[in-house]
């Protein structure tokens, strides 16, 4: 099945061709009118004039994260505000957070994406699809919801938590798809097992789309012996938010070539990889409109995959996500950098500067652990004081995480020092 | 200085095999020795309460053995081998709107007492004596 054929199965060189008409837009308007983009182009001595073919591309500079927040919170948008019709906000690596606008046509552009995705999977009108993913600043429930309504399919927010109640209307409203985290759905299932529910005779449950955190074949593996075909699904809020997911085939997720043009880099020179080569991924939106997205490091480390897939679709795929170039961890499905939990601490005058973090996953679910030692000057004999201190720091890091963070309390010395490189990162999850 | 009033070290101690040990152990070498304590304890974590020779002294010894050591004041309520007799103590600060945060016992040299932290010793002493309770004096412990 197909929503959108001309474009999912264009010939390969007509797809550069757009392409390459698109990047030549793009960025002929960014030099005219972000100063921003202007402004590195011109230090990185390229004029849109330089750019004559697609892989031209490798001529213009990166974008980074940093540069987000060092423009926060709309300093980086290209058209005026009342031109912004919807905001989502993810984690920054330390102070500010990443600020996304939208224009109309993003919001389109990135419904289009989805319902191409989930036609993709077989996913149509008859479906009722419940949206676990969380509704609000992050972009998993809101994206999935217009995705699936777009495709004339029923939506059921039950955004995160209250796994009983979800159980329960997946029960009642005959629901048949899920979108929402792989460790969620891995708990919802437990939770259905433990109230006497077997998803295969008392559900219609057959499709699950899965993703805003890493997971593997063996966790594919044990939901499907649920009865449930699930799916990867990939995209983050600097794209837009969840996007684009794999087909039937399973063999790759397939990027909507119109809508992102990726390339595979090696991430310490730069230089641009072939096809079949793992390296870091960057994005450049070519339809984007509110905030433009030129050859930005995502920093997911990935592969182009070769050939055609066997459902027909001629758009790139990338294969599945390896890991990442910076030290950014995953828990729960938020996107925690070590240094806002530094950032966070700093803020806090009974704490030193020596942290650790622990991350487990206890059943289907993450934990997190913050080691931190606390200063002899803030040491009271009063069990009250010392728990008191330990909930705000647990109140500042939820504040400013959005997960909860289990703080432990430590006599100063008494965690490790480095020398050399720190490793203040413990993960012991098995994916 | 008050005389009723006792000089309590309070120590942190991580909640981890082998740490309450260790304290033990600086205390030891430190040659500090103790009378009564009690030990509070959180999920990582734990508060020492210790009443001690010399505290003073001790406390230094503690400090610069990289121990996180606090001084706090305590009162000792000398208990007679009675029924009611703690009651009778608690019930006086209670009415008096005098907070007792925690408290352990002391099998002391001639009498039994029960150390208290208050929120407001100087007033927990006063109207102690007033109402006849026998206090332990710091020279007695």
């Amino acid at each position: 099945m197909f929503w959108n054929p001309k474009i999912e199965c264009m010939p390969t060189e007509d797809l550069k061709a757009l392409q390459y008409r698109e990047l030549k837009q793009l960025v002929n308007n960014l030099y005219s009118f972000n100063k921003f983009y202007h402004d590195r182009m011109v230090e990185h001595k390229v004029h849109p004039d330089d750019i004559t073919c697609l892989k031209d591309i490798a001529k213009l500079p990166f974008m980074y994260k940093q540069d987000l927040r060092d423009n926060y919170p709309n300093k980086m948008f290209t058209v005026p505000n009342n031109e912004i019709v919807r905001y989502h906000v993810s984690s920054g690596t330390t102070g500010k957070p990443t600020l996304v606008g939208y224009t109309q046509n993003d919001l389109d552009y990135w419904t289009e994406a989805l319902a191409r995705s989930f036609t993709s999977i077989g996913i149509g009108p008859e479906d009722t699809m419940q949206v676990s993913y969380g509704y609000g600043l992050f972009t998993g429930g809101l994206g999935a919801h217009y995705g699936a309504e777009k495709i004339g399919a029923t939506v059921l927010p039950a955004s995160t938590g209250n796994t009983e109640r979800q159980v329960e209307l997946i029960q009642d409203l005959g629901v048949t798809a899920i979108a929402c985290t792989p460790s969620y759905l891995i708990h919802l299932l437990d939770t259905a097992r433990n109230m006497g529910v077997d998803i295969q005779r008392d559900t219609k449950l057959r499709k699950a789309v899965l993703g805003a955190e890493p997971w593997s074949e063996s966790m594919r593996q044990h939901i499907e012996s649920y009865g449930i075909r699930a799916y990867d699904i990939y995209g983050t809020s600097e794209q837009a938010g969840p996007m684009f997911t794999e087909c039937e085939e399973r063999n790759g997720i397939h990027i909507c070539g119109d809508i992102m043009l990726v390339e595979i880099i090696d991430p310490d020179s730069g230089e641009v990889l072939e096809e079949g080569e793992k390296g870091e991924m960057v994005v450049t939106m070519l339809k984007k409109e509110a905030m433009p997205m030129i050859r930005y490091r995502i920093k997911d480390v990935t592969m182009l995959m070769e050939g055609e897939c066997a459902c027909g679709r001629t758009s790139p795929r990338i294969a599945r996500i390896s890991g990442r170039t910076d030290d950014m961890l995953i828990v729960r499905g938020i996107n925690v950098f070590p240094s806002q939990i530094e950032y966070t601490l700093l803020q806090i005058p009974e704490v030193g500067d020596q942290y650790m973090i622990y991350v487990s996953r206890e059943g289907a679910l993450d934990e997190m652990t913050v080691q931190v030692e606390i200063r002899p000057e803030a040491f009271t004999d009063k069990m009250e004081d010392m728990l008191a201190l330990r909930g705000r720091i647990e109140a500042a890091l939820k504040k400013y995480l959005n997960i909860y963070v289990k703080v432990e309390l430590k006599a100063p010395g008494e965690l490790p020092r480095f020398t050399g490189k720190a490793k203040r990162v413990v993960d012991t999850r098995v994916i | 200085m008050d005389d009723n009033i006792i000089t309590q070290l309070s120590i942190f101690v991580n909640n981890e095999p082998g740490r309450l040990a260790h304290i033990a152990s600086v205390l030891r070498e430190c040659g500090i020795n103790m009378k009564a304590f009690n030990l509070a304890e959180s999920t990582e974590f734990g508060i020492l309460r210790a009443i001690v020779d010399n505290p003073d002294e001790s406390y230094e010894k503690l400090k610069s053995a990289g121990v996180i050591v606090r001084k706090t004041d305590v009162i000792g309520i000398l208990i007679q081998d009675t029924p009611g007799s703690l009651f009778q103590a608690a019930d006086i600060m209670g009415k008096a709107g005098i907070n007792i945060e925690y408290g352990y016992a002391y099998n002391g040299k001639a009498a039994g007492a029960f150390f208290i932290r208050v929120d407001d010793p100087e007033k927990a002493v006063k109207i102690l004596k007033e109402a006849g309770i026998g206090l332990i004096l710091d020279s007695e412990i």
